[in-house]
């Protein structure tokens, strides 16, 4: 049976340059894809040729600080073979635009959304791109790192008001490892001030 | 003189359909508005439906009525800390979600192979249980909603029992937070594995009076038979997982697809549908839950002694006797509950069968205890997408069955 | 003392006749048949509905039923975690209630925003209700949803109802 590393170099083999050398961590294959316009031909190829026709999940990071700020990332499976590849692709924040999947699964429909919905990212063609957790009409996007846990106020006639939440001095929080203890302390950080 | 005066409508439910009629004035479409608080809709879920008569030709779900903000909340929590989160995800499973949780940032942290027999033991009882639990209500709430009240209270009273049980495992009926990174909170007490075969034997009856009242009653097969059909293709495309994709034929269970845990060693079977519709759903539910008394009471037949938790001071807080002699248990524990374990730069995506179908966690990490992003693939969120395309053509009445068989729940669907 | 304190059942039977005051009876009635809108919006909607089951059975308290419909309720039992979203909705399915009406808040999240400060959650129904009887808990047992509903029990055998109603004639 083929394995994720083989479809991955097949893929590689179709499209070239576009998309990166296969990593692996844990037992799982990522493929980076360089030019994120591309990501509706590469989706087709990837569902048509090599089968995966179950898209589980679009999930989006925020790389705050770094540009290209925001990255899309597509897990791809299937029923028929039961192997897994990531796809993942980077978006500017300038440009913030990703070509829509929705006419390949018809899943990504609500997923784009969501992306949306949090993160800001648009996704050009998607048939109804509207938010689908917070209401019609919110200002922010809350899952960027510049957005505070806490929330900022906001008001919405007749739909729904936001107030800030009591944080008491919190939360707190750690931060990656690479600093030594005393700076990992789990304190109050603000995004700006560098994580 | 009028005496008549044009009332100003307030809300936005009532003012989109005022503008709808006046813009539709071809036919006579009605707006109907289900939810979000509604007895049927299984929580906060709201339905704006296009009627024309009784027949549906548009509907739009609309949610996010609990959407609570827990992937922002991860990324502000050390991996242990978020577990209490993870609970109230399918808050009808919840040792469930836990042990998928936990399961996801073990292999994160690379320590899959390194879990003791006994823990994963454990953790298989706690997620067939689970699937028990969460089954029994989902039929129960199913049934109720289709008419058969008896059926709910049937079924809430076995539930009873599991929650004696997990109380006893755990010492919270439901919301356990029982699992920790690397094992588990505490170890199967005195005895609990009887009366976890006693139960068995009495849900086994259970399983067959709901099967008496539902399975051949004419009302019910009225109701459910023919009535939302997933077809295969649309179940794959619109990503369903768990019994809503195995109901319309697709023979895909991430248990045997891509084995996690020790699920390779059981032998159970995986009831799949033929025709996709209500009463399909239904019936693999019953079946899942024969199935799930299979393997708990392999599991019991088999589960060895030992150690439940990882033997490593850098993911399982130490014993505390040590910690309060020793100073390297005592460094260790102060940098577990502050700081957290420490995760590897790298992201994982762990998919694992929720009683509601694959629950999957992606976890983008850059080192250290918290999350840099934690997405939780939500099946109840992928599920109800997929209302938009089955509800026309259906009559109102079979929107009711047709949400108990999908057999959502809102608190994962939101986050 | 001239004021009328006793407000509670305190009757004196006579062959087949009770006497009481008027205040007692109607907070008796209204008491024991609390009938409760749940305003199930999370996990604590499952223990809300295990009380009302055959174990914990809230129908002995005279909440036999749990009305959906807000113009056929007394108690609105909001449990459940109230996001912003769903506020606006909560406040208007409040409005609609007939009086007299009371507000139990069941679980940590009803109560005060519980574990989930966050963006998206609105921090105590409170905010946009007034609640009569807070239960604590995450989920709250049934039993205590029990207690939590005994006490209102218990506060609306206090109501000065006679007062409210019946305005002094003479001067």
């Amino acid at each position: 049976m083929t394995s994720a590393a083989e479809f991955a170099q097949q893929l590689k083999d179709e499209f070239g340059e576009l998309i990166s050398e296969p990593t692996e961590f844990r037992g799982e294959i990522t493929v980076n894809i360089a030019d994120a316009s591309r990501i509706t031909e590469v989706c087709e190829f990837a569902k048509h040729e090599l089968d995966f026709d179950y898209l589980i999940d679009i999930s989006t990071l925020d790389h705050y600080g770094e540009d290209p700020r925001f990255s899309v990332v597509y897990e791809l499976s299937s029923i028929s073979h039961r192997q897994h590849l990531r796809l993942k692709t980077q978006v500017t924040e300038e440009h913030g635009e990703v070509p829509t999947i929705t006419g390949v699964w018809r899943t990504a429909d609500w997923h784009e959304r969501e992306a949306y919905d949090m993160m800001g990212i648009k996704f050009v063609g998607h048939p109804n791109l509207t938010r689908i957790l917070m209401w019609e009409g919110y200002p922010h996007f809350p899952l960027r790192k510049d957005f505070p846990l806490e929330g900022k106020p906001t008001e919405v006639p007749d739909v729904a008001f936001t107030k800030t939440a009591p944080m008491e001095g919190g939360p707190f929080v750690t931060i990656a490892s690479s600093e030594n203890s005393t700076v990992r302390e789990p304190r109050r950080r603000n995004p700006e001030d560098g994580k | 003189m009028s005496t008549t005066q044009d009332i100003e409508i307030r809300d936005t439910a009532a003012k989109m359909a005022a503008a709808d009629e006046l813009t539709d004035v071809q036919g006579e479409k009605m707006v109907l508005n289900m939810g979000p608080s509604h007895p049927a809709t299984h929580g906060v879920l709201r339905l704006r439906l296009e009627m024309d008569g009784e027949i549906i030709t548009k509907a739009e779900p609309d949610v996010g009525y609990l959407h609570r903000g827990d992937e922002k909340i991860a990324e502000n929590m050390t991996y242990n800390q978020f577990l209490p989160y993870t609970d109230r995800l399918d808050y009808l499973a919840p040792l469930a979600n836990n042990v998928h949780y936990v399961l996801a940032v073990e292999k994160l942290l690379g320590i899959t192979d390194d879990l003791p027999e006994r823990c994963q033991y454990i953790r298989t009882i706690c997620c067939e249980l689970a699937r028990i639990s969460a089954h029994l209500l989902g039929l129960g709430a199913f049934a109720m909603d289709t008419g058969a009240f008896t059926v709910f209270l049937h079924t809430f009273t076995e539930r009873e029992k599991v929650y004696n049980l997990i109380e006893a495992l755990t010492g919270a009926r439901f919301t356990t937070s029982y699992t920790r990174v690397g094992g588990l909170s505490r170890d199967l007490p005195e005895g609990w594995l009887d009366e976890l075969s006693n139960f068995l034997d009495e849900v086994e009856i259970n399983f067959d009076e709901t099967e008496t009242l539902l399975t051949r009653n004419p009302i019910f097969l009225g109701r459910t038979q023919d009535v939302g059909i997933i077809t295969r293709e649309e179940a794959i495309d619109f990503g369903l997982s768990g019994p809503n994709l195995r109901g319309s034929g697709v023979e895909h269970d991430v248990r045997k697809a891509q084995p996690y845990m020790i699920y390779d060693r059981f032998d159970f079977d995986v009831p799949v549908g033929t025709t996709g519709d209500c009463y399909d759903r239904y019936a693999i539910r019953i079946l899942e839950m024969r199935e799930s008394v299979k393997i708990l009471r392999q599991c019991i037949a088999d589960i060895p002694g030992g150690p439940i938790n990882v033997d490593d001071g850098k993911i399982v807080l130490p014993p505390k006797e040590k910690v309060m002699t020793n100073m390297e248990e005592l460094i260790h524990q102060f940098m577990l509950v502050t700081q957290g374990q420490d995760a590897p730069v790298g992201e994982i995506y762990f998919g694992a069968e929720n009683p509601k179908g694959e629950l999957g966690f992606y976890i983008h990490s850059l080192g250290g205890g918290t999350p840099h992003r934690l997405k939780i693939r939500a099946p109840s969120f992928v599920n109800l997408s997929i209302l938009s395309q089955l509800l026309p053509g259906h009559m109102i009445a079979d929107v009711v069955a047709i949400l108990g068989s999908l057999d959502f729940v809102m608190g994962e669907c939101d986050r | 003392m001239t004021q009328k304190t006793e407000i509670g059942y305190n009757s004196k039977v006579e062959g087949e006749v009770i006497h009481t005051t008027v205040d007692a009876a109607v907070n008796w009635f209204r008491k024991n048949s609390m009938w409760p809108m749940p305003m199930g919006l999370a996990c604590c909607g499952i223990e809300l509905m295990a009380a009302g089951c055959s174990r914990f059975d809230i129908s002995r308290f005279g909440s036999e039923v749990m009305r959906f419909s807000p113009r056929q309720s007394d108690v609105m039992i909001v449990a459940g975690t109230v996001t912003y979203k769903m506020a606006t909705a909560v406040k208007r399915i409040y409005d609609q209630m007939v009086e007299p009406k009371w507000v139990i808040a069941m679980g940590a999240c009803a109560s005060s925003g519980g574990m989930y400060r966050s963006y998206a959650v609105l921090q105590g129904v409170d905010q946009i209700l007034p609640v009569d009887v807070y239960i604590a808990g995450c989920p709250p047992r049934p039993e205590a949803v029990l207690e939590g509903l005994m006490k209102l029990q218990g506060k609306v055998a206090k109501e000065p109802w006679a007062k409210q109603h019946f305005k002094p004639t003479a001067k």
